[in-house]
């Protein structure tokens, strides 16, 4: 910080006067636009966003539907037939193919844009609700409510995530509602850590000593005062937190745990179709790009805003 | 020092009793009744109740906790009820995959992650930066899942015939002979834990080999190995050199290397001797972080390579409801887990005393 002491020369306005006050979340957009990872980030996901709300549009077949029967020439698991690439034009075209039970690669993969894309902010949204909460009041009330949240939060980050989410799955039963559930419970811990931390430096700020000299009640200070300042490591944190979330509930489905049949979800579909890649490898390189894809577009997005929001990290 | 180590072992023992608590809440409430899935729908109430009886599901759940919380104590994990094994038994035989699996992807990940990251910070903005941080931010958004199946077919059909193809699945070759090292060194009458040692040593093939002098032995698992390593440790092999590389360029713009360089060290040895002993503190942190993250992948990568460790265990012993293994596996996990994270804080406070004086 360099900051500059002298008189403002009489003849000059008053800067002030002159100048539109900009807004925080103005400042905070327009430094996140600044960064090259977070633009590609943000234009990739505008992308998937488009691919998921118009899946009607794009999809060229309905994802559910096998064509075995339907179409002379359909075969199970055929590969992509594209016309204009020279595939006979007796074959019926499909750009990435068929699957096991004769339905539409890539109509199939257009549609899990709209289920992962959904699993990533919903599992994330739920983790920080949480975790935001239980940091909160840790660090905001201290002493033994703090001690034993964070030793039960401790206990679940001694678990390999993937581990402690498949045993909740199983308790909670199979399916991606549950999926998003065990993923979500196991990030908490995360959330609440960073919630926690930037609590225990804000409350010992001067601005919240000045709400406590004014007779605000703690909760109120906490909700009003707190929070809304701890929320940029959260931010951060829940933006990166996306795609990790994305690669763990596709994890699940691959297993078979996740998404059911005959949902188009990116995981399950690879899970289904895993002792096929030998023989039909584009089974597992679409939605297997389609993840990749999807979750370069959150981090570098999470990059981005994070060298954006963090100043300490700039270089 | 030590106090510092006592402290950190005794902060260990609550989340320890958690673990073994939570994964004992876990194991009982899944939804299932544990006598028909080990005997199937068939069995009579009568069995049901005689098997009840014999593992001691019909005490109280408050009973069986505390029996449950002496018998861990006394380092007894329990019988398969499908298997009819010990849970240690299996351990003997299943971890040794999963431990050489996660030194192999550790391996890997720490060599090229440091390497990369390394080159990366050297040449800032250079094409060379450039293509390493578009691998790095690849590498931490593809799946285990994904990677591993693209690898198999890609080693295993792809360049099939060629001299760098792959097996893509199993741990070895038929026709390749492991001699368990109790045998090849005429210690069959060898018991209790020692036998435990050296029978999970014997297990892990890498050391097999190299004990016994056994090259077919080594170069085939090694044959093996690769795939799987790669698959597991490309998402922390990505974080690390992300890591090294933010963490060299600080130390590179810090004084002492100024000092350095103005000495007229050569720029080799500024970035060997004196950058890099710094610039990997963080990173030896993120290394032991990443194993939760390894052993979470080892369920996954175990699946698509068809080996027998632990992580694929967990998966048959959950879809099987044998919530015996479940528990005895879970738990080791856990333990294996926060003696890592331990041992992590430990070496990190000796190689950086700001933190046991902090």
């Amino acid at each position: 910080m360099t900051a500059t002491v002298g008189k403002v020369p009489d003849a000059l306005a008053d800067p002030l006067a002159a100048q539109k006050p900009s807004s925080l979340w103005r400042d905070t957009l327009w430094n996140i636009l600044r960064q090259r990872s977070a633009v590609v980030g943000l234009t990739f996901l505008v992308f998937l966003v488009a691919v998921a709300v118009f899946a009607p549009v794009i999809a060229t077949y309905n994802p559910n539907e096998p064509m075995i029967g339907v179409q002379a020439g359909a075969k199970v698991r055929m590969p992509p037939c594209i016309h204009l690439l020279g595939c006979p034009a007796n074959l019926p075209q499909h750009l990435m193919g068929l699957d096991g039970n004769g339905r539409d690669v890539f109509s199939r993969v257009v549609y899990g844009a709209r289920v992962s894309l959904q699993i990533g902010i919903l599992t994330v949204g739920f983790a920080i609700i949480l975790g935001a909460l239980i940091g909160a009041i840790a660090g905001y009330f201290a002493g033994k409510t703090d001690n034993v949240l964070m030793r039960l939060m401790d206990v679940v980050l001694a678990f390999p995530s993937l581990l402690l989410a498949i045993a909740i799955v199983t308790v909670l039963g199979q399916g991606l509602i549950n999926a998003q559930l065990a993923i979500g419970i196991v990030a908490i811990p995360v959330y609440a850590r960073v919630m926690r931390a930037s609590v225990l430096s804000i409350r010992e700020q001067e601005f919240v000593a000045a709400s406590r000299a004014l007779g605000e009640s703690r909760g109120g200070i906490l909700v009003r005062r707190v929070v809304p300042n701890a929320l940029t490591p959260l931010i951060v944190q829940g933006t990166l937190g996306i795609a990790a979330a994305i690669i763990d509930v596709a994890a699940l489905s691959f297993l078979g745990l996740g998404a059911q049949p005959p949902l188009a979800e990116w995981g399950s579909m690879i899970g289904i179709e895993r002792n096929a890649v030998f023989a039909a490898p584009h089974l597992i390189i679409f939605p297997g790009l389609a993840i990749v894809v999807t979750c370069l577009a959150f981090n570098l997005l999470g990059d981005g805003v994070r060298d954006a929001l963090d100043p300490r990290l700039n270089r | 020092m030590s106090r510092f180590i006592i402290r950190r072992l005794l902060l260990s023992i609550p989340v320890l009793l958690g673990v073994v608590t939570l994964v004992f809440v876990l194991a009982r409430v899944i939804p299932s009744d544990p006598c028909r899935a080990a005997l199937g729908e068939k069995a009579t109430d009568a069995i049901c109740a005689a098997f009840n009886t014999r593992y001691g599901l019909d005490r109280p759940i408050v009973v069986q906790y505390v029996g449950y919380i002496g018998q861990i104590l006394g380092g007894d994990l329990g019988t398969s009820i499908r298997f009819n094994r010990t849970v240690a038994e299996m351990l003997v035989e299943r971890l040794p995959v999963t431990v050489e699996l996660t030194l192999y992807a550790l391996l890997f990940a720490t060599v090229v992650g440091i390497t990369l990251g390394r080159i990366s910070a050297i040449r800032r903005n250079s094409p060379a930066d450039v293509g390493t941080m578009i691998i790095a931010n690849l590498g931490v958004s593809i799946p285990v899942f994904v990677l591993g199946l693209m690898l198999a077919y890609l080693f295993a059909v792809v360049l099939k015939g060629s001299p760098i193809a792959l097996p893509p699945s199993g741990r070895l070759s038929p026709g390749v002979d492991v001699v368990p090292l109790a045998e090849a060194w005429g210690l069959q009458g060898l018991g209790g834990p020692p036998r435990l040692i050296l029978d999970f040593v014997s297990n892990i093939n890498t050391f097999n080999a190299v004990l016994t002098l056994n090259g077919p032995l080594l170069v085939d698992t090694l044959r093996h190995m690769v795939l799987p390593a790669i698959a597991l440790g490309t998402i922390p092999m990505a974080i690390i050199a992300r890591m090294t590389r933010s963490s060299l360029l600080d130390v590179l713009g810090l004084d002492y290397i100024r000092t350095a360089r103005a000495k007229g060290v050569s720029e080799r040895r500024v970035v060997s001797a004196h950058a890099m002993r710094n610039a990997l503190l963080p990173v030896v942190t993120v290394i032991g972080l990443s194993l939760g993250g390894l052993l979470s992948g080892a369920v996954l990568t175990e699946t698509i390579f068809n080996l027998t460790g632990i992580g694929k265990t967990i998966v048959e012993a959950i879809t099987g409801r044998d919530y015996i293994v479940i528990q005895g596996v879970v738990i080791v996990v856990a333990v294996i887990y926060v003696v890592v994270n331990l041992v992590v804080d430990v070496s990190y406070a000796m190689l950086d005393p700001r933190i046991r004086l902090g």
